[in-house]
This record gives C-alpha cells, sequence and structure tokens, in this order.
C-alpha cells in the first residue's frame, strides 16, 4: 500500500530542517509527500523541494492552502493558482467560506484547523455540497496532537467523531495528513490508524484515507493539468493528421 | 492446550534529541492509556514492559491481543516523556516474542534487559512466566 501525506509542513525557507522532516517521512514509510507553499514561491525553490524529495525516494506533491476571508477573494485565488499547484486546499474559518469551498469543483481538500467544536463547519449541508462537487475532508492529525497536549480533547474528538460519521454518510472522502512541522510530531500510517480509533473510524478506512483517498486526489488532478486532457473523461489519444 | 487470553508482544522505538529515564517511558506510555481509556480500558489492557532499554530506545510492550489498537493509539498519542518532545513508533507486532525476535533481530535481542520489577506501574513477571522460560 502506498501511503500518502497531503500537509507535510516543510519549511522551504529553511532547507535543512525541511531535509529533516522529508528524511523522517521516508523513514516512517510515506511513498507521496505533499508540502504546503506559498503562492508566490519561485520555481527554483520548488525544484530543490522536490530534489530533497527523490532524493528520499518520495513523490513530491506542490500544494496551495487558500484562506480567504470572503468568498470573492477564495474565487479569485482559485482562479489565479489552480493550474500552477497540484492540490489546493481551503481553510474554512468562516461558514460561508466553507460553504463556498464546498461546492466549488476546483477545490480539492476542505480544512477546518480550528480546535473549537463550534468554528468547525462540517455538517450535513456542507457534507451535501462536497459531496456533489467531489471535495474531501481533510483531517489533521498533528493537530489532534496538540488537542491532547492541551486537554481541550473532549469537545474536539466528539466534533470530529460526527464529522467523520457525517462524511461516511454523504461518502465525502475523508483524508488524514499528518500536518507535522517537526519529525516529533510524525508518526507511521499505522499509528494515525491505530489514533482514527478515537472518533471511531475503523482501521480499513483510515488506512483509505492515507493512501488511496489523497492519492486519488493527486492522480485526478495530475491528469487535469496533463496537456491530452480535455474535460473529465476526455482526453486526446492521438493528434489527427492534417485535413 | 491454547491460552485463554491471547497476547501481543510491541517492538517499540522511542524517538527523542535527548536521552529517557526508563520510568519516564513507562509513566509516559501508562498515563497515555489512562489519559484516552480511563482505569476501565487500562485495566483490559494488560501492560507489561517485558525488556527496555532507554539508551537505545528500544522497548518491547506486552498487552491483550483485543487491546492492541487501544494500546497502539495510546502510544501513538505520546508527544512528551518526562517533560521533553518525544515520539514512540510501533515497529512490530507479533503473537509470541520469539518471533517477535525473528522479525525485529536486534531490538529484541539480548542486550535489553527485563524491567518488570522497576517500575510499580507494570506488574511484576510471574516465576516461571513463558518469558522467563524463553531466557532459560
Amino acid at each position: 500500500m502506498r501511503f500518502v501525506d497531503l500537509c507535510l509542513c516543510a519549511p522551504w525557507t529553511n532547507l535543512e530542517q525541511a531535509k529533516r522532516l522529508i528524511a523522517k517521512s521516508a523513514e516512517l514509510g510515506y511513498s507521496q509527500i505533499g508540502v504546503p507553499l506559498p503562492a508566490t514561491i519561485r520555481e527554483e525553490a520548488v525544484s530543490q523541494m522536490r530534489q530533497i524529495s527523490e532524493e528520499n525516494g518520495l513523490d513530491f506533491v506542490t500544494r496551495l492552502d487558500l484562506a480567504p476571508k470572503s468568498p470573492d477573494e477564495l474565487l479569485a485565488g482559485l482562479r489565479r493558482f489552480r493550474s500552477k499547484f497540484e492540490v489546493l486546499a481551503a481553510i474554512c474559518n468562516s461558514k460561508v467560506m466553507a460553504r463556498q469551498a464546498a461546492k466549488d469543483r476546483r477545490v480539492d481538500l476542505l480544512c477546518f484547523r480550528s480546535l473549537d467544536p463550534r468554528k468547525r463547519f462540517f455538517d450535513r449541508a456542507e457534507a451535501e455540497l462536497a459531496s456533489a462537487s467531489g471535495a474531501a475532508l481533510e483531517i489533521c492529525l498533528a493537530q489532534m496532537l496538540s488537542s491532547l497536549e492541551v486537554n481541550l480533547s473532549v469537545g474536539f474528538f466528539s466534533r470530529l467523531r460526527r464529522e467523520a460519521s457525517i462524511a461516511k454518510s454523504f461518502r465525502v472522502p475523508i483524508v488524514f495528513s499528518s500536518g507535522a512541522s517537526e519529525p516529533l510530531l510524525l508518526r507511521k500510517p499505522q499509528d494515525y490508524a491505530a489514533l482514527s480509533l478515537l472518533f471511531d473510524v475503523d482501521a480499513s478506512c483510515a488506512l483509505e484515507a492515507l493512501s488511496v483517498n489523497p492519492a486519488g486526489v493527486v492522480e485526478r488532478n495530475r491528469r487535469k493539468q496533463s496537456s491530452d486532457y480535455v474535460a473529465p473523461g476526455v482526453r486526446v489519444v492521438k493528434e489527427a493528421r492534417g485535413r | 492446550m491454547t491460552r485463554l487470553v491471547r497476547r501481543r508482544y510491541l517492538a517499540l522505538k522511542i524517538d527523542s534529541e535527548e536521552s529517557l529515564e526508563h520510568k519516564a517511558v513507562s509513566d509516559a506510555i501508562w498515563s497515555a492509556v489512562l489519559r484516552l481509556f480511563g482505569e476501565v480500558g487500562a485495566s483490559q489492557a494488560g501492560l507489561f514492559m517485558v525488556r527496555s532499554d532507554t539508551q537505545k530506545g528500544h522497548i518491547v510492550l506486552r498487552c491483550w491481543h483485543k487491546a492492541l489498537p487501544m494500546v497502539r493509539a495510546a502510544i501513538a498519542s505520546i508527544t512528551i516523556i518526562g517533560g521533553k518532545p518525544a515520539a514512540v513508533h510501533v515497529l512490530r507486532v507479533s503473537g509470541t516474542l520469539k518471533a517477535l525476535s525473528r522479525k525485529s533481530g536486534s531490538i529484541v535481542g539480548k542486550e535489553g534487559s527485563a524491567h518488570g520489577n522497576v517500575n510499580s506501574h507494570f506488574r511484576k513477571p510471574m516465576k516461571n512466566s513463558p518469558i522467563d522460560m524463553m531466557k532459560k
């Protein structure tokens, strides 16, 4: 099974730390990593990160986290950056933003970063929109580990349990990612699957959320970004010779 | 004859930049299980530290078969040991100590030492237990 971590917060400005984080990720058994990058990153910095990943035998995925304040800002960001990054995640800090992100087909991942259950907006209406648009729900497990440190876990786990159950009933794919910015916050995929027991996701679903679901998101976007892509289900197989 | 309670042996690797004491490690594992599953859950886990070499960061832990997911979750949730940032990774899980040593080699090898009687959190090994017999 190929394991994917779509949110490895390797700092592109500090290559030494990025190297350590990426090497640790490879050691723990991941084969594909997504690193959130700033929208204005230079091509050389991306190639450096890609090179470090390839040296460690990992497939590098470019990811952009959009955290807009209004739906218009989100639409502008999507229009501008969709074709430049392989994975696009919307960080939903308000309900209006969450709804807009869930109904847009260009958004790959819906992220709710708050530990406060009242600021996580993944409810049934959100799931219905996400299910129609093909967006996945991302759960960052480093966030969960930090919730345990600060004793905020009761409400947070209860909310995560509800989100996972809603996602399952609306067939919204769940993606588990580490969200780790330090090597000591990284865990093996099997350990993350064990942690998902805490919010009632069974082991097979958890392993899918660490492998099949994120790999599907990357593959879909790479196919869309390839030169032979025309529309969903339509691609150029062979070009006709001159008339 | 089949045993009434099946056991699982876990080979663990402690990842930390600083050296850790044996007691701090066992306290961290124990408190993680207690924090997540309470006293009833912890009593159903049958936790026992079979071998520990905290200098190398290698530990062999035993638990009951049915409590394995619970113990793995608790181990994965550890972020601090003895006030220092750390992580514990499960390297291998096996049904017997012999199979575990075959799979993970030196981790379970002879250089490790039994620490059943060091920490009161973990049960003392029984006389003539399978582990003692294996050592002979």
